[in-house]
C-alpha cells in the first residue's frame, strides 16, 4: 500500500508536526514501506474475534470522587516554558 | 567488588566490609572514566546520590534496611524522579526536571537504594539499538563498534560494563529483552499489570511494562521484589497477594516442561544464534526438563499488529507534548497553531515523528477498523495460541533476537528491518505475558547471546527459577567485557 503526498500532508496535520515538503516526501516513501508490512494483517480472517485491549479482561477501578492532590502549581510551573501569575501563556487567540 | 551479586553486595554493605558511600563512590569513579566511551548514562548527579549513600549507610547502623539498602542502581530515564532531569532521551525534555516520583522511584528509595544516575535509551523508547537518542548512541561494552540494542540500550551497557549493581529498563516490544540480550545480562518484563506504570513516561500504555535488567536471575528476584506491587495511581496495577520472587529458586527443574515454538526456530534466524540457543536447551535436558514442540501460528502477525497498535497509542500519548506546560517550545513562532507543529517538529526526532504519523493515519477517520480494530482482534488470536501451548508446557523458550548485536548504523536508513529485530519479543507483549532472556552463550565475533524464557501470567518465580537454575549450571552470566 502506499500513501499519497496529500495523505501525508493531512497526517502531518492532524499530529501537528511542522513539514518541509522534502520531509513529506521522505516520510511517503517510509510510511509506504511500513504500511506493506502492516498490509499482511488484512488477509487475517477475525470473524467473531472480540478485540484485546488488555490482557487483563478487568473492568476499570473506582474510587471516591474527592481530590487527593496536593497542590504543586509553583513546581509545575518552574518547569513552564512561559508562566505570568500562575497561568500558562501561549500566544492570543482570542482578538 | 563490582563482580559482585547483590545478596554478596547487602551482606557486605550489613557486616561494614564496606560503606554505601565508598560502593556509591567507586561505581561513580568508574563511570566518570568509562561513560565517555560507552554513552550509557545521560544524568549524573553524584550529590544526590552520595547524600543518598549517607542516609543508606545510617540505616544499615540502625538495624532498619532492606535487601537493597545503600546499594547503587541506575534507573532508565524514562523513569521521573524527583529533582532529576529526566528526558526519555528526547530533545522535547531536554530541561524537565521532574517535580515528582515515579512509583518504581518511590519503591527504589523506601528500600533505601541509591539512584546512581539516569540510563541513555532510544528516544521515547522507540527503538531497537539505541540510535533513536537525542543524546547520542549508546556503544556495546563487548564491542564498541556496535549496539547495545534498545531501548533500555542504556541499562543494558552499564549493566554489563559494571556501571551499576543493577538497573531497571521498560519493554514495550522487547526492550529489556532484546539489548539484555546483545550486552550479555538478564532481564525481565513482567506480567503486564505487575509494576505500576505511574510516573514511567508513556509509550504504549497496553502494552508498557518496567522490569529489572542485572547480571543473574538471582538479582533481577531481588529487584523485582522491589519493583512489582499495587499502585492505585496506575489503573491498569493488579491486586494481587504479595509475592517472594525468589522464594523458588532453588526448586530443581526434574519434569519442567519446555515448550519450543517451531516459529522460532525458522527462517530468519542466524546460525551462530541457533547453535548457542540449542545447547542451551540440550542443558536444560541434563538439568532434568522435557522439550515439548509447540506452535504458535499467528505469532508472525505480531510485528504488523504492533506496528498498529504501538504507534496508535503513542500518537495519543504524545499528544500531551506541545510546549506549553513544560520540555520544549520552538524559539520563533506565528500563532498557536505554529508554535505546536514548530515545538513538536523541532522537538521529537524523526523516529517518534514516524511512529506518531503511522498512529495518527491509523487512527484517522475511516481507517479505525481496517487496522486497529483488526490488529486488536488478531492480538486476542496470538495470545490464544500461548494459552494453548502452556497446556502442553510450563515455559517457553527460543531466541530473543535473531542476530548478535549488529553494527552502529548498519540499520539506519531502513525502519522495517529495524523492527523486525523485536521478532521473538513483540507476541508476549501483544499476550502481555511475562518474558525474560539470559544469556546463554556466545555467536560470531564473540558477541553474546541471549535465550528467552516466556512464562505463563504471574509465572515470574518459576522463570526465575528456571533461569537460576541454568545460572548454577553454566557461567554465561559471570563473563564480563575486556573495558
Amino acid at each position: 500500500m502506499s500513501l499519497s503526498i496529500t495523505d501525508v500532508k493531512k497526517v502531518a496535520h492532524l499530529a501537528r508536526l511542522a513539514m518541509t515538503e522534502a520531509e513529506i516526501e521522505a516520510a511517503q516513501a517510509q510510511l509506504s514501506t511500513i504500511f506493506s508490512l502492516i498490509e499482511e494483517m488484512q488477509a487475517v480472517n477475525t470473524e467473531g474475534i472480540a478485540p484485546m485491549s488488555h490482557s487483563q479482561d478487568l473492568s476499570q477501578r473506582l474510587r471516591e470522587d474527592a481530590v487527593t492532590e496536593v497542590n504543586k502549581r509553583d513546581a509545575f510551573q518552574a518547569i513552564a516554558p512561559q508562566t505570568e501569575a500562575g497561568l500558562y501563556l501561549v500566544p492570543q487567540v482570542i482578538e | 567488588m563490582i563482580n559482585s551479586s547483590l545478596t554478596q553486595l547487602g551482606a557486605a554493605l550489613r557486616s561494614k566490609q564496606i560503606s554505601s558511600v565508598e560502593l556509591t563512590q567507586t561505581y561513580l569513579d568508574r563511570i566518570s572514566q568509562l561513560n565517555q566511551i560507552l554513552n550509557s548514562y545521560i544524568t549524573l548527579n553524584p550529590e544526590i546520590s552520595l547524600a543518598q549513600a549517607h542516609a543508606a549507610d545510617q540505616r544499615l547502623s540502625s538495624g532498619q534496611s532492606t535487601p537493597l539498602t545503600g546499594i547503587p542502581i541506575a534507573q532508565k530515564d524514562i523513569f521521573c524522579a524527583q529533582g532529576w532531569l529526566t528526558t526519555c532521551g528526547s530533545k522535547m525534555l531536554h530541561n524537565f526536571i521532574s517535580p515528582y516520583d515515579a512509583h518504581v522511584i518511590s519503591q527504589f528509595n523506601n528500600a533505601g537504594a541509591i539512584n546512581l544516575g539516569k540510563t541513555n535509551m532510544d528516544e521515547f523508547a522507540m527503538g531497537s539499538s539505541n540510535e533513536t537518542s537525542h543524546y547520542g548512541s549508546v556503544k556495546n561494552p563487548w564491542d564498541t563498534t556496535r549496539v547495545p540494542g534498545g531501548s533500555s540500550g542504556g541499562t543494558a551497557a552499564a549493566v554489563a560494563a559494571r556501571l551499576c549493581a543493577a538497573a531497571t529498563g521498560t519493554d514495550t516490544g522487547g526492550s529489556i529483552r532484546q539489548p539484555a540480550a546483545l550486552c550479555g545480562i538478564s532481564g525481565l518484563k513482567p506480567t503486564y499489570g505487575v509494576v505500576s506504570r505511574y510516573g514511567m513516561i508513556a509509550f504504549a500504555s497496553s502494552l508498557d511494562q518496567a522490569g529489572p535488567m542485572g547480571r543473574s536471575a538471582e538479582d533481577l528476584a531481588l529487584m523485582l521484589n522491589v519493583m512489582a506491587g499495587f499502585d492505585e495511581r496506575d489503573s491498569t496495577s493488579l491486586q494481587r497477594e504479595t509475592e517472594d520472587y525468589a522464594r523458588d529458586l532453588h526448586k530443581p527443574l526434574n519434569g519442567l516442561r519446555i515448550g519450543l515454538p517451531k516459529e522460532f526456530f525458522a527462517e530468519g534466524l542466524d546460525n551462530d544464534v541457533a547453535q548457542a540457543v540449542e545447547a542451551a536447551i540440550a542443558e536444560y535436558k541434563k538439568l532434568g526438563a522435557i522439550i515439548v514442540d509447540i506452535s504458535l501460528p499467528n505469532s508472525k502477525l505480531s510485528v504488523p499488529v504492533y506496528y498498529v497498535l504501538a504507534p496508535a497509542e503513542a500518537s495519543s500519548n504524545l499528544s500531551r507534548f506541545d510546549g506549553v506546560r513544560y520540555g520544549y517550545r520552538a524559539p520563533e513562532y506565528s500563532d498557536l497553531s505554529d508554535m505546536y507543529e514548530k515545538s513538536r517538529a523541532q522537538g521529537f526526532g524523526a523516529e517518534v515523528k514516524r511512529r506518531i504519523m503511522i498512529g495518527t493515519y491509523v487512527l484517522s477517520h475511516g481507517y479505525y477498523d481496517a487496522y486497529y480494530l483488526q490488529a486488536q482482534k488478531i492480538r486476542r488470536l496470538i495470545a490464544q495460541d500461548f494459552t494453548e501451548a502452556y497446556k502442553v508446557c510450563d515455559v517457553i523458550m527460543g531466541p530473543t533476537a535473531p542476530s548478535t548485536a549488529f553494527k552502529l548504523g548498519e540499520k539506519g536508513d531502513d525502519p522495517v528491518q529495524m523492527y523486525l529485530s523485536d521478532i521473538y519479543t513483540i507476541a508476549v507483549n501483544l499476550a502481555g505475558l511475562p518474558g525474560m532472556s539470559i544469556p546463554c552463550g556466545f555467536g560470531a565475533n564473540n558477541m553474546p547471546v541471549g535465550l528467552q524464557i516466556i512464562g505463563n501470567y504471574f509465572d515470574e518465580a518459576r522463570m526465575l527459577n528456571v533461569a537460576h537454575q541454568y545460572q548454577l549450571a553454566t557461567d554465561w552470566h559471570s563473563r564480563a567485557p575486556q573495558i
